[in-house]
């Protein structure tokens, strides 16, 4: 195993870390835009912003992990990312800022800003992971060439790049889902929590048949990584992934939580993994591999030490704000109280 | 004349038109950035003092500003990651030649924005939850992963003005990268300083600004006092120890960068006795309307008349920085506008010494609601002299801005759309920040903070 393979693997965490958690909290955004509106509506805003609220940043910072890896250890990559696929990569970060814009301002401040924010909210959070993906989708089937500058719409209208994009959207809202029964459950809402069940489950169905098609297109578009992931090690990744899905889904018809949110991150993860195994030597399949792309070898020795000392202070903070948000521990805050009407 | 069209298609405007949209979002990003840098500070003193004096004022005015740092730092992180985005969509060559280098501070800076959303996060949501002792210990990597991420950011700004640490290969690729000297590159020290002491002094008088306002208003209760007083005295310790850096900074680049040097003191004819021109127009190889003092620039350079100042005839004309004029203003505003508020510092260091008060005259809180928005002129005129008085170079010395750019067309389209969205999330943030101290001045002076679980009720929130 090289340097520049485990800067691969570093960049990779990042981005399945990204995936999963960055992606629930666009998922959530998906169910606010969805919620409608009344009573019961805003009580699944309410849940959203107390269970995305005090992570959505951190989560986010995942994403600038992943930027900042990438152009440092794998610049020429980045580059011909970033000169083919400029078209949804700005269309992601307009999601980006509207979606943490939205959110932010509409939790701060309940009035006449809430409304218009909520929708911004909401819109924008289908936006970045249907671009994010449209992304993948298009590196998956070789459309970025190595020294960059690819078509700069082709390269990511085709099916398989379209399909990714609608995939990323469902997986997205299947995970938030997954969440927000957990901490309905956990705020002991269960009408809530059944409501975001259904919600899990068709997203769930959804999700699965849309993968199918992907699947499908991968083979037809994507031949080196279909290949990848139908031979060894990635069909065991597949496999995992997909006893992971039926688990999941199982515990959703039989409405028990526990052990959920472990086989919807397990199948969510596996996937993702699979790709790495199917994609490996290449960063940009077919056209540039990890060794070709990676950063002279004082880089990569700084990154992994980057990475190392991230582990030893980021990993226990993150652990100490999941935990006190899991307990509730942080939700005294909330939109609408503060020093004039303290919480009841 | 030509025709907008043609330019939309010309190369070099797209090169224009990246300089506008990088210089526009990051002009945006920065005040955000030094909010970002400076609010917690402010906000742990005041909960400091509001524990230790037993002030109720004090410790609303934290739980307020909690709220403002939670808004601006959302927007912050957002704008913050389209910069992020921009290197590889604009300056996409410049990425691919040099990201190896140039992005390793960027890996470190990734670590502080991580452990300031993770303790932002944890102290807003943790008001009513943790106790005095553990919610003021999380406020403290909030404050310290502030200063390091600046130090990251400035440290790969500093290296484009003076880069190091590695080696070009035949082919002229990047080689032998030396992380620590990248990251330590010479002007990293002043950059650094000069740009974390700009985030206490526009952080500071713009939020004393708001007060100041209150308090002409008649609103002249401990809570607007002490709103004006804690950042109003953080900004203005820093303002002595600013000039000073500042003026260590301009000789640095003297020395280190002549040309840049150069374009923002317009010295067009190299030797000794430099004038010192305070403002005027730059052109045909003299300065005109402005006020000029023999021999200063020269003392200000090497602290005798006689020192020599390398001037424009000795850089090749391609080398030379544009817009001379615009960058000479820039750089006599931000110095103006420092010495400015350094003064208005000193004014309230007299009358505390004095009096133990603020200094008597309405013209005092006058001045002040505008010092905030002066202090952020000074830090975009000090953002040009250093962006454009590196031009045309991208990496000072080995690669152009022109050939970093991107070929990708529509980026006026882009930039145009940019503005539109900026200006839409600026006047937002500002609604909802004024919408929320409306609120907080309904509930009077008197409103209790709820503070700390009841008994019993503290899980394992202080562990």
């Amino acid at each position: 195993v090289s340097k520049a393979d485990v800067c691969a693997a570093i960049l990779w965490l990042g981005v399945t870390l990204y995936a999963i958690f960055g992606g629930a909290d666009f998922g959530a955004g998906i169910w606010d835009l969805f919620a409608g509106s009344g009573e019961k509506a805003d009580r699944v805003r309410g849940q959203i912003d107390r269970s995305i609220g005090p992570v959505w940043e951190a989560n986010h910072v995942w994403l600038i992990f992943v930027l900042v890896v990438l152009w440092s250890a794998f610049a020429p990559a980045f580059s011909a990312i970033m000169t083919t696929l400029y078209i949804p990569l700005a269309l992601a970060a307009l999601g980006i800022v509207l979606r943490g814009a939205g959110f932010a301002f509409r939790h701060a401040l309940p009035g006449p800003v809430e409304r218009p924010a909520t929708r911004v909210f909401g819109f924008a959070s289908v936006l970045t992971p249907f671009f994010m993906g449209t992304v993948v989708g298009a590196i998956a089937s070789g459309e970025v060439p190595a020294a960059g500058d690819g078509d700069p719409t082709s390269s990511w209208t085709g099916f398989l790049p379209l399909a990714s994009g609608v995939l990323f959207v469902l997986v997205a809202a299947y995970t938030a889902a997954v969440f927000l029964v957990r901490d309905s459950g956990a705020a002991g809402d269960q009408e809530l929590r059944s409501y975001f069940e259904r919600r899990a489950l068709i997203a769930a169905v959804i999700a699965g048949a849309t993968a199918v098609v992907g699947v499908i297109a991968l083979h037809a578009d994507g031949r080196y990584v279909y290949d990848g992931l139908t031979s060894w090690p990635g069909i065991a990744l597949v496999i995992l992934s997909g006893v992971c899905g039926l688990v999941a889904l199982g515990l959703l018809f039989t409405g028990r939580n526990k052990g959920l949110r472990v086989a919807a991150v397990g199948a969510g993860t596996a996937v993702i993994w699979g790709y790495f195994a199917a994609a490996f030597p290449y960063i940009l399949p077919t056209s540039l591999t990890i060794s070709g792309a990676a950063a002279p070898s004082a880089t990569l020795t700084a990154v992994i030490i980057i990475f190392g000392a991230a582990v030893v202070l980021v990993i226990p903070s993150l652990a100490l704000l999941y935990t006190l948000s899991q307990r509730q521990a942080l939700e005294g805050y909330s939109a609408t109280s503060d020093v004039t009407s303290p919480r009841q | 004349m030509t025709s907008p069209v043609l330019l939309l298609a010309d190369s070099s405007s797209n090169l224009l038109a990246a300089r506008n949209q990088m210089g526009f979002t990051l002009g945006f990003h920065i005040v955000l950035a030094c909010f970002g840098v400076a609010f917690p500070l402010v906000m742990l003193i005041a909960e400091w003092y509001g524990h230790r004096k037993g002030d109720k004022a004090a410790l609303r005015l934290a739980r307020n500003w909690s709220k403002g740092v939670a808004v601006l730092f959302a927007v912050g992180a957002v704008t913050g990651t389209v910069l992020s985005f921009e290197f590889g969509l604009l300056w996409p060559r410049f990425m691919d030649r040099f990201g190896d280098a140039f992005g390793i501070a960027f890996a470190i800076e990734g670590i502080f924005f991580f452990l300031e959303a993770i303790f932002i996060a944890i102290y807003i949501y943790g008001w009513d939850r943790l106790s005095p002792r553990a919610h003021m210990l999380a406020a403290v990597p909030i404050v310290i992963s502030g200063v390091g991420g600046a130090f990251s950011v400035i440290s790969a700004n500093a290296w484009m003005n003076q880069p190091q640490g590695f080696d070009l290969d035949m082919a002229g690729n990047v080689t032998n990268v030396r992380p620590s000297e990248v990251i330590f590159n010479p002007a990293t020290g002043y950059e650094f300083f000069h740009m974390w002491l700009a985030a206490y002094i526009v952080t500071g008088f713009l939020i004393a600004s708001v007060y100041a306002v209150g308090m002409l208003r008649g609103r002249r209760d401990r809570y607007h006092r002490l709103g004006f007083i804690i950042p109003f005295t953080v900004a203005a310790i820093a303002t002595p120890i600013q000039l000073f850096v500042g003026d260590t900074a301009a000789r640095a680049v003297a020395d280190d960068q002549p040309a840049k040097f150069a374009g923002f003191e317009c010295v067009y004819k190299s030797g000794d006795d430099q004038p010192e021109h305070i403002g005027g127009i730059c052109h045909d190889g003299k300065v005109s309307a402005d006020i000029s003092i023999p021999g200063l620039d020269s003392l200000l350079v090497g602290f005798s008349t006689s020192t020599h100042v390398t001037g424009l005839d000795q850089i090749p004309d391609n080398d030379e920085p544009p817009a001379l004029t615009m960058l000479h203003l820039a750089f006599d505003t931000m110095v103006g506008i420092g010495s400015a508020l350094f003064l208005l510092a000193v004014w309230f260091a007299i009358s505390w010494w004095r009096r133990r008060d603020l200094p008597a005259t309405r013209w005092f809180l006058r001045i002040c609601a505008i010092a905030g928005v002066a202090a952020v002129v000074a830090l975009w005129c000090g953002w040009i002299v250093t962006e454009v008085g590196r031009q045309p170079w991208i990496v000072n010395g080995f690669m152009r801005t022109a050939d970093a750019v991107t070929p990708a067309q529509g980026i006026w389209w882009v930039f145009g759309a940019t503005m539109a969205l900026y200006i839409g999330l600026g006047v937002t943030a500002i609604t909802v920040l004024r919408g929320l101290s409306r609120r907080w001045r309904e509930g009077g002076p008197e409103a209790e903070i709820p503070y700390g679980p009841p008994p019993g009720e503290r899980s394992g929130a202080s562990a």
